[in-house]
Order: C-alpha cells, then sequence, then structure tokens
C-alpha cells in the first residue's frame, strides 16, 4: 500500500485492460501509466477505438466484467489500489470520490425519475443526507450549474430539459459529493458549439470554486487546446505522447500526433487547399503488440519500430512520447 | 476562389418552406406546425460548393432534403438545372433523379445491410439505366476505383468495412448516374478526425475531376470554411447570412455568425487566452414556436427593439453578401416596414 504522502491524486500505472470475445481478445489497454495532481485537468485526445474511454472506465471499474478483464497493473486512489480493491470498497468511490460525466446526457439520465430524485440519490446513499437536506443541496447544485429557477425543476423530468441544460444536470450530479476526481468522457460531443461554450465556460468556472482533478476525455483537439493543463495522447491502446497542453501543440514529437494536428482544418488563420491525410486505419488490436501500432500509418517508421513497441522517453519539461524517432535530430533516437 | 459573375445558377431556391404538422389527441386533429425550413432562398452556381451551416434543429438537413424533393415542401420553389421540381408531379420528378444525388450522414443506416457493395453502387444504374450486366459489372468497378474502393471487394457487404470506406460506398452511389448536383448531409460527422479528411479530399478531387455542384451540409465550422466557396448560414428555419466563405469567416456581419465563429475551439493554446468570446445565453427556442419578430431576437447580444416586432427581410448589402438582420436595414426602410406594420398591411 502506498504512503499517504503522494504528491497525486490519481496514480495510474501499467494498467491493462482486455475484452475476451467469441472471435478472441481485444487487447483495449496496453500498460497505460499516467498521474493526476489535485486541481489539474488531464485533456485525453484519441480517436474512436484508442481506449481512451475504456482506460478512465476501467479505473473505476465500470466496465461490464466479463467481458472486459483488468488484466495488471495499479490504480492507487486515496491510498487504495482500485483495480483490485472489493467491489464494495468502488461503490463507495464511484459518484463520491471519483464524479462521472457522460457524452450523451439523454442516455445517462433515467427518463421516469425526476431530476430532483436523481441528483438526491447519490446525496442520500453516499453522503447520508435526509431528504430535506437532500432537496435543499440539489437545489444548491442546479444553481451552481447555472439552471434558473433550480428548486421549481426539481421536479421536472429529463425530457423537458434541452440538451446543453440535461448536461448541466449530470455535472451538477457528478458534483453532488464535491468528488476529489471528475472523470467526462466527451461532455460536450452531442452539443452544439454554442451551448458546448456555455459548458467549457461552466467547467472553468466550476474549477475554481471547488478545485477538482478533472480527467477530460475528447476527440476534439480545439476543446482540449482551450480546457486542458496537460495531455496525453492515446493511440492503438497506448499513450504515445502526454505534455503540457501548450508543449503538445507548438511542439508535438509522436508522428501520430503531428499529423493529426494537421489534419483538422483551423477556423482562422490561413487556409490550407489540401488536408492533411492519414492514411490507412487504425490497428486491430487482437494480440499484445509487440511492435508500435502507428507503424503502419507511420511515414517515419523504420526497421526498429516492428520489432519493439517503443517505451516512452521522458524528454523533460513533462513532456514524454513514445517512439523511436527523433525529430529534433532528424535520426532514430539512441535508446 | 470561386468567382460567381460568369457562373451559371445551377439551383435556385426561393422561399422554400417545409412545415411538419403537430397532430394530437385521439382525432390526430391538427394544432400546429414545426416550421423547421421557413422561407429560404440562395442559388447555387455551377461547380461551387455551398456550405449550409448551423446548429442542430436549425432545419440545415431538411433543407437538403428538401431540396432534393424527399420532401414534398410545403411552398416556394425549386429550379435544378432550369427545371421546377418543387411541385413537379413524380414521373418528371423519377426521370430528373439521375441529376441529383444525395450523400448521407451516417453510412451505417444509409447502406443496406443485406446487399453487397456491387448491389448497392449498381442499384441506381439498374434503376435509371439499360446497361446489361456486364456492363454494369464495368461501371461498378469504374466508381469503385473513382472512390478509391479496392475492386476485389465488390462482393462483400457494408459490415466489412470502416465507417470511411462505407461513406466512400455512398459516394460511389451517388456518383454513379454522373449527377450534376449532389447534397452532402453532414458526410464526414460519423467519422474520426484522420479518416474525415481522406473523405473530405475525396470530395474535393471528384469535384475538380467531373465537375460537381456541392450543397454541403455540416455543423463543422473548420471543415465547411476547407471545403465551401459561399457560406449559407441557418437559424431556426431562416438563412441568417450568406456570404463568399472568405467574407464570412474574416468578417461576419450577423450576430448569430459572430457568435457561432468564436464558440468554435480552435486547436491553439495561444489562441484560446487571447480570444474574447461571445456566448450566446440560452437555448434555440423550438421552430414550433417561433419568437415574434427576428427568430434569434432571444438570444442576441444586439438586440432592439424592432427586432421583437419586426422580421428581418434578408437583403444583399455588399456585392454576394446576404444578411437578415436589423443593424443593416436602412433607416427609411425600418420606418416604412413599421408604418406597414402598424396599419396592418
Amino acid at each position: 500500500m502506498p504512503d499517504g504522502a503522494t504528491p497525486f491524486v490519481l496514480d495510474v500505472r501499467d494498467l491493462k485492460t482486455v475484452f475476451r470475445t467469441r472471435s478472441g481478445e481485444v487487447h483495449a489497454v496496453n500498460n497505460v501509466s499516467f498521474t493526476l495532481k489535485p486541481g489539474e485537468l488531464l485533456g485525453v485526445v484519441g480517436e474512436s477505438g484508442s481506449g481512451k474511454s475504456v482506460t478512465m472506465m476501467s479505473l473505476i471499474r465500470l466496465l461490464p466484467m466479463p467481458p472486459a478483464e483488468i488484466r495488471g497493473g495499479q490504480v492507487l486512489f486515496e491510498g487504495q489500489d482500485l483495480a483490485h480493491a472489493p467491489e464494495d470498497a468502488l461503490r463507495a468511490i464511484r459518484g463520491a470520490r471519483i464524479g462521472m460525466v457522460f457524452q450523451d446526457p439523454m442516455t445517462s439520465l433515467n427518463p421516469v425519475f425526476t431530476v430532483g430524485y436523481q441528483i438526491m440519490e447519490p446525496l442520500r446513499t453516499h453522503m447520508g443526507l435526509t431528504k430535506t437536506q437532500a432537496a435543499t443541496r440539489a437545489a444548491e447544485l442546479l444553481d451552481l450549474v447555472g439552471i434558473p429557477d433550480a428548486r421549481a425543476r426539481l421536479a421536472d423530468y429529463p425530457h423537458q430539459f434541452s440538451g446543453g441544460m440535461r448536461q448541466r444536470v449530470m455535472i451538477a450530479i457528478a458534483l453532488a459529493c464535491e468528488p476529489k476526481v471528475l472523470i467526462a468522457d466527451e461532455p460536450t460531443t452531442a452539443l452544439d458549439v454554442t451551448i458546448q461554450a456555455q459548458i467549457l465556460e461552466l467547467i472553468k468556472e466550476l474549477r475554481q470554486k471547488l478545485g477538482m482533478a478533472i480527467v477530460w476525455i475528447t476527440h476534439d483537439l480545439g476543446v482540449i487546446a482551450g480546457i486542458a493543463d496537460r495531455v496525453m495522447v492515446m493511440y492503438g491502446g497506448q499513450v504515445v505522447e502526454q505534455a503540457p497542453v501548450r508543449e503538445l501543440f507548438a511542439n508535438p514529437q509522436h508522428p501520430y500526433t503531428r499529423m493529426l494536428l494537421e489534419t483538422v482544418p483551423h477556423i482562422r488563420g490561413a487556409r490550407n487547399d489540401k488536408l492533411r491525410v492519414i492514411q490507412g486505419q487504425p490497428p486491430i488490436l487482437s494480440k499484445p503488440p509487440a511492435s508500435c501500432p502507428f507503424r503502419a500509418r507511420c511515414p517515419q517508421a523504420f526497421d526498429r519500430c516492428a520489432r519493439e513497441n517503443p517505451a516512452r522517453f521522458d524528454l523533460g519539461a513533462s513532456h514524454d512520447v513514445a517512439c523511436f524517432w527523433d525529430f529534433k535530430s532528424g535520426a532514430a533516437r539512441h535508446v | 476562389m470561386f468567382d460567381t459573375s460568369g457562373a451559371r445558377k445551377l439551383v435556385e431556391v426561393r422561399d422554400l418552406k417545409m412545415h411538419f404538422p403537430i397532430r394530437t389527441g385521439l382525432m390526430r386533429r391538427l394544432t400546429g406546425s414545426v416550421k423547421a425550413v421557413d422561407g429560404v432562398s440562395f442559388d447555387i452556381y455551377e461547380g461551387e460548393t455551398l456550405g449550409l451551416v448551423g446548429e442542430s434543429g436549425c432545419g440545415k438537413s431538411t433543407c437538403g432534403r428538401a431540396i432534393l424533393r424527399l420532401y414534398d415542401p410545403t411552398s416556394g420553389s425549386i429550379v435544378i438545372d432550369g427545371e421546377e421540381i418543387a411541385h413537379a408531379p413524380f414521373d418528371k420528378l423519377r426521370r430528373l433523379r439521375p441529376k441529383m444525388q444525395m450523400v448521407f450522414q451516417d453510412p451505417q443506416a444509409s447502406l443496406n445491410p443485406r446487399m453487397t457493395v456491387a448491389g448497392i453502387i449498381g442499384e441506381p444504374l439498374q434503376e435509371h439505366t439499360d446497361l446489361t450486366a456486364d456492363q454494369r459489372l464495368e461501371r461498378i468497378y469504374e466508381l469503385m476505383d473513382a472512390v478509391g474502393l479496392n475492386r476485389d471487394f465488390a462482393n462483400r457487404y457494408p459490415h466489412a468495412f470502416s465507417g470511411g470506406q462505407r461513406q466512400r460506398i455512398g459516394i460511389a452511389r451517388a456518383l454513379a448516374l454522373n449527377p450534376k448536383f449532389i447534397v452532402c448531409d453532414e458526410p464526414i460527422a460519423a467519422l474520426d478526425v484522420s479518416i474525415q479528411a481522406q473523405v473530405v479530399n475525396l470530395l474535393e478531387e471528384l469535384q475538380a475531376r467531373l465537375g460537381l455542384t456541392y450543397l454541403f451540409i455540416s455543423h463543422d465550422l473548420s471543415m465547411v470554411r476547407h471545403i465551401a466557396n459561399r457560406v449559407a448560414v441557418m437559424y431556426l428555419g431562416r438563412v441568417v447570412e450568406l456570404a463568399p466563405r472568405d467574407a464570412l469567416y474574416e468578417d461576419p456581419l450577423h450576430p448569430y455568425t459572430r457568435a457561432l465563429l468564436s464558440a468554435v475551439p480552435e486547436p491553439d493554446p495561444a489562441i484560446h487566452d487571447a480570444a474574447n468570446r461571445i456566448i450566446l445565453q440560452g437555448d434555440v427556442p423550438s421552430p414550433a414556436n417561433p419568437p415574434d419578430g427576428c427568430n434569434f431576437c432571444t438570444r442576441c447580444p444586439q438586440v432592439m427593439e424592432i427586432c421583437r416586432r419586426i422580421d428581418p427581410d434578408i437583403q444583399e448589402i455588399a456585392p454576394g453578401r446576404f444578411v437578415a438582420c436589423h443593424l443593416y436595414t436602412k433607416e427609411t426602410e425600418k420606418t416604412a416596414a413599421h408604418a406597414a406594420q402598424s396599419t396592418g398591411a
């Protein structure tokens, strides 16, 4: 058991998650390690199938098991290893110490219960509040996330709220027990840009007020640029690069990160006539990777990439990259 | 940049309205209507890409579908390549179908899972041409080459393909009859970032090679900036602004366009710190019950008294720049409109 003096609220080491399906195993998460400091916002970027959601759901074991199976690694949170903790312990943590916001606010709210009931539920289960106390707190929470006339709206059902308002309700539920860590899985992807802008402002405001650490999963580099302190890029179930946000955008070191930044068109500034394309398809993760997962699509790939899966090299300044190619010297890395 | 001055108008849409009835109760009594598209006019020039942007529910997809007569419009006129189709009878419409095609948003839902790729791409050929089976297969192979699909996969089913490849199948099907005009309804929304660029580049290549005209419907303003020559912005069933691409992105006129553009998160942390965002308050009103006056008056940061009473017409305030906003209405016209309204005209 780790000592309580760790500087991290969350310390994930070599996490491996496998899905066992009828047509074989899928190695969705391969040796993912990362840390989260108190109050920090970590952005996790990747395409569908890159393992970003499965990684975060594995932390709190919110995956159907089977078919999912955590095959290795540690998830250290408040002196416990969540990867090996008993189910009871996790139940006390989910929704209380670690809050969650999901992508689609329509499917993650229960349509047959009032919004008030759904906000009060964690307050009553985890914090043991009475019905009246919970109702007062629920109204405060709705007010906190910017829903007008909060007290009256507790009696409304999810369908009586718009998409953006529902996502605010989801955030209110996630914040109900004042979690130390909030996991937000594509929380603005289903929303329109003007509503997304409202939610991003709200999150910035709440961070200052409440000071929780946030893991923000998204495929939208624009959202990440505006909100994250640090960014982790995932590809093929692995972390391929990790750096402070400005460093990552100004000085990307993994070929995938570099290409990803060039494939998205910009709304301001110079306009390219042709978009950069990443040829090919993401890998199928039917085996534990013995080589670099990006190899087949990588313009920099050379023989070593097919023989070994690169470990994460520390580049200093909290920047690390899992690649054998060194863009700075324009040659292979000697490690 | 696309020059509209010498170009021919391929599509002319005038005052298009698409209202859907709301029926309630046991007797399905008509109690109102959803004004999904409520008086939209624009032209699309031959060989250009007109981007149609807006948020969900603004009516952009309905507009695209109505233009191809996938719906029967409530009123208005649609002229494609010189032929009026808004109220054309079925047999005439069928004769015109090969000219106008559509690429749908969700390649999973718009491809029949029980048909092979060859069957899907060949279906329009079977319906509209007299090609023999051999000729048809030749054409199918040609189309598969054109969109970058391996010929060997002609007998596979859609489920065997990735999202990007499925969208290529949808594009090949749309191209089968050599159309002039293609409505692309959010063709990349369901795809991953790295695959989006592949599909957009393909659409651009095909346009250059075949001289296609696109109506490109999307909520992705950055991608529309990349692909479109001119852009129309919709809000609650209306086009609020229409302008050449660079003019629209560099100098948006309508307060909604400004807010929309400023809400797009730019993938550059340095810009984020500097950007002065306009955060709109509230939500889009229901198209079943739009506000009086300008549709945007409930959220507009520059709302004036007149906006709550009189709906601004769309007008050309500079060559090629159309905007529907009282900020750009001349004082004399405002008074005239006011007078007309108060006399009940």
